[in-house]
């Protein structure tokens, strides 16, 4: 027997070093688990993916001391935010980052602290994007929004969970750069960013029905217009036997 | 012959023809200025040879001067964080390879590292993969910048650098092919190290390189630097500075070129850059010709950082140990083209179950990823990549968003355009290098 006989065996159960189990995801605690991937119902699914059982654990706060620059981060938001206690739900240390999960309705408020104390100096807002954590009504779509300051060197995410079709104020009066990103985030997502300036679809076509990103949005099963002429999707489509 | 006030008439075949004159007509006519009055709205792109790709900008003018910008873009949306979902861990990096498809192995590089991340497996990755890794990305670096430096000499009237530049981005498809097998798309960096080692040849053709470019790049700077025409039309073009950048997120060369040193391999290091010699260089200027200066400075910088990497360059393991991540298969050139190597289909099939049943298990379903969510910012060419990957702990990718430095740049071209001259949004457009394959995605 070769020496890679034993090694699988003795690493099947073992969790990677470094990685800790603590999702992102939430999930009402009536809804345990999901069947299925996509949505997708029958024939439509073609994936193989149908039969798929998914469970996910809740995200559980992190005991302080959070390590690193996070103490600081959290002590100078608490101090410079007076609705701090109100405004952010949860903190979640998880991989060395750290994660604040704010109200919807206060996500500006939030930002613009962030941005101008000058103990915390988040200059530059690199990312915002959506994530859908379908199984969970009113908290299903996140908005995520990844702050660098550029002064202190540090990164920190903020993360907002609002129900399908939800509302939250958009942070561009704050970060200008937000504009396009909360566009494909509305377009993708189908969250709805209020006092953005122009929240239109920006990768889509603007006539587009439905937003791609959701997970009941199916990958395939989606009739295509070509040139005036419909085409079925393939499950549709005539069969030749 | 005139009477004032009354329209003159004239007999003629066709009938009679009245002819419109006195003070009241001049006065209307003269007080209409055709240049200042006349609004113009053009539609640059989708296609268009000078907006790099599928961009389309709806261009509001008066005269030649540019009153209002506004970028369409989508045009080559083709859903790749999507598609992402579907696929195993593994796979996605094929997918995301073709996003920015002039810096691939950027696009690999932030993947792999989120996937890493999530995993834990940071640390555990080898020394020689490392190295290798920061080998390629910034020899790639250097083909994009060449690319850029290429497309804006031929937008800007010089397109002989148009040639020059695709000839040495060539000569490091050459160092690529022969390493991956493939010029684009490579797929090479893979979560837990490396596809296949890099040979002795591409080796060798590396070293050949850091002799041959840095001649070339005076040779550039003689053509380009000192030339009227390039002067004029990038010097004072598109100014944008340090506080127009980090409201409209705009990082990389633009950044730097308003003054601002923030390179993310010096700032965050990643992947061990902290342990490489090299300087951020930077401009004043804030415009085109500064974006070019720190360009060229930048090819100078990533060659003394291959330089280290050859240096560093110890035989060793390109994959993680972890037997439960690392691709079993070990890749091999056989007759029939590149595929598994011989020698691993003898042992899977013939000597050891084990191994069969593991390399059928990762290949067919792909391995786990605990939970959770990372986000990974690494220096990409044009600027800051942003990859955020959510695990659900499953097989495939929950989600990954790709903030792609091009989607978020484009949005200067308005600040940066208006109140100028049409022929300055396409230097302007240009300065950015947008690749719309990675704004898009």
């Amino acid at each position: 027997m070769s020496d890679a006989t034993n090694e699988p065996g003795s690493e099947l159960n073992a969790v990677p070093t470094g990685a800790n189990i603590g999702s992102p995801a939430e999930v009402s605690p009536t809804i345990h688990a999901e069947h299925g991937m996509f949505g997708v119902q029958g024939t439509g699914d073609v994936s193989g993916f149908g039969g798929l059982v998914r469970r996910r654990p809740s995200t559980q706060d992190t005991p302080r001391p959070f390590g690193g620059y996070f103490d600081e981060v959290h002590d100078a938001l608490e101090e410079a935010y007076p609705g701090f206690a109100d405004a952010i739900e949860k903190v979640v240390v998880d991989r060395g980052e750290l994660t604040l999960h704010v109200k919807p309705e206060k996500i500006r408020e939030v930002c613009q602290v962030m941005r101008d104390d000058e103990a915390l100096r988040f200059e530059l807002c690199s990312s915002v994007s959506g994530v859908d954590y379908l199984g969970s009504d009113t908290r299903r779509l996140h908005v995520v929004y990844h702050l660098t300051s550029m002064t202190y060197r540090r990164v920190v995410r903020l993360e907002a969970a609002v129900p399908v079709d939800g509302r939250l104020p958009s942070v561009t009066s704050v970060y200008p750069t937000a504009d396009w990103q909360e566009r494909e985030a509305y377009d993708m997502f189908g969250v709805v960013f209020e006092g953005h300036p122009n929240l239109t679809r920006i990768l889509m076509p603007d006539d587009w029905e439905g937003h791609p990103q959701r997970k009941d949005y199916p990958l395939g099963g989606v009739a295509v217009e070509y040139k005036g002429a419909e085409i079925p999707p393939p499950d549709k489509r005539r069969v030749y036997q | 012959m005139t009477t004032s006030g009354y329209a003159t008439e004239r007999d003629t075949t066709e009938g009679k023809v009245f002819t419109v004159t006195g003070g009241d007509w001049d006065t209307v006519t003269g007080g209409i200025d055709p240049l200042s009055n006349e609004k113009i709205v053009v539609n640059m792109g989708p296609q268009h040879p000078s907006t790099h790709g599928v961009l389309r900008l709806v261009l509001e003018l008066e005269g030649e001067t540019v009153t209002e910008v506004r970028p369409v873009i989508g045009y080559l949306h083709t859903g790749i964080e999507k598609n992402l979902e579907y696929r195993n861990w593994v796979q996605g990096t094929t997918f995301v390879t073709r996003m920015d498809y002039l810096a691939p192995l950027f696009n690999e590089a932030g993947y792999c590292f989120a996937v890493e991340k999530l995993l834990g497996i940071t640390d555990d990755i080898p020394e020689r993969a490392q190295t290798i890794r920061v080998m390629f990305m910034e020899l790639n670096r250097i083909s994009s910048h060449l690319v850029w430096l290429a497309t804006t000499g031929m937008e800007l009237g010089a397109i002989s650098m148009m040639l020059y530049g695709f000839r040495e981005r060539e000569y490091i498809l050459d160092i690529f092919e022969e390493t991956s097998g493939l010029r684009m798309n490579h797929a090479y960096f893979r979560p837990g190290g490396l596809a296949q080692d890099v040979p002795d040849t591409a080796l060798a053709k590396i070293r050949d390189f850091l002799v041959y470019l840095p001649k070339k790049l005076k040779e550039y700077e003689a053509m380009l630097s000192g030339q009227v025409i390039w002067q004029e039309r990038t010097q004072g073009v598109a100014v944008l500075d340090v506080t127009g950048c980090l409201s409209l997120g705009i990082t990389g060369p633009v950044l730097r070129a308003a003054g601002l040193p923030w390179d993310l391999r010096k700032t965050m290091p990643y992947a061990g850059y902290e342990k490489y010699e090299f300087d951020v260089p930077t401009a004043q200027t804030a415009d085109v010709w500064g974006r070019y200066l720190v360009r060229l400075a930048e090819i100078r910088e990533s060659l003394k950082i291959v330089e280290q990497c050859l240096d560093r360059l110890r035989p060793g393991a390109v994959m993680v140990k972890d037997k439960k991540i690392a691709w079993p298969a070990q890749l091999a050139i056989g007759v029939d083209g590149m595929g598994n190597s011989l020698e691993h289909v003898a042992k899977i099939m013939g000597q050891s179950m084990e191994s069969l049943i593991h390399h059928f298990k990762l290949v067919t379903e792909g391995f786990r990823v605990p939970p959770g969510q990372v986000y990974v910012g690494i220096e990409h060419p044009r600027g800051e990549l942003g990859v955020h990957a959510v695990s659900d702990g499953g097989t495939h990718p929950y989600r990954v968003h790709y903030r792609d430095p091009s989607f978020v740049n484009l949005q200067a071209i308005p600040a940066m355009a208006e109140g100028a001259l049409l022929a300055d949004v396409i230097a302007g457009g240009a300065s950015l290098d947008p690749v719309m394959g990675g704004c898009d995605r």
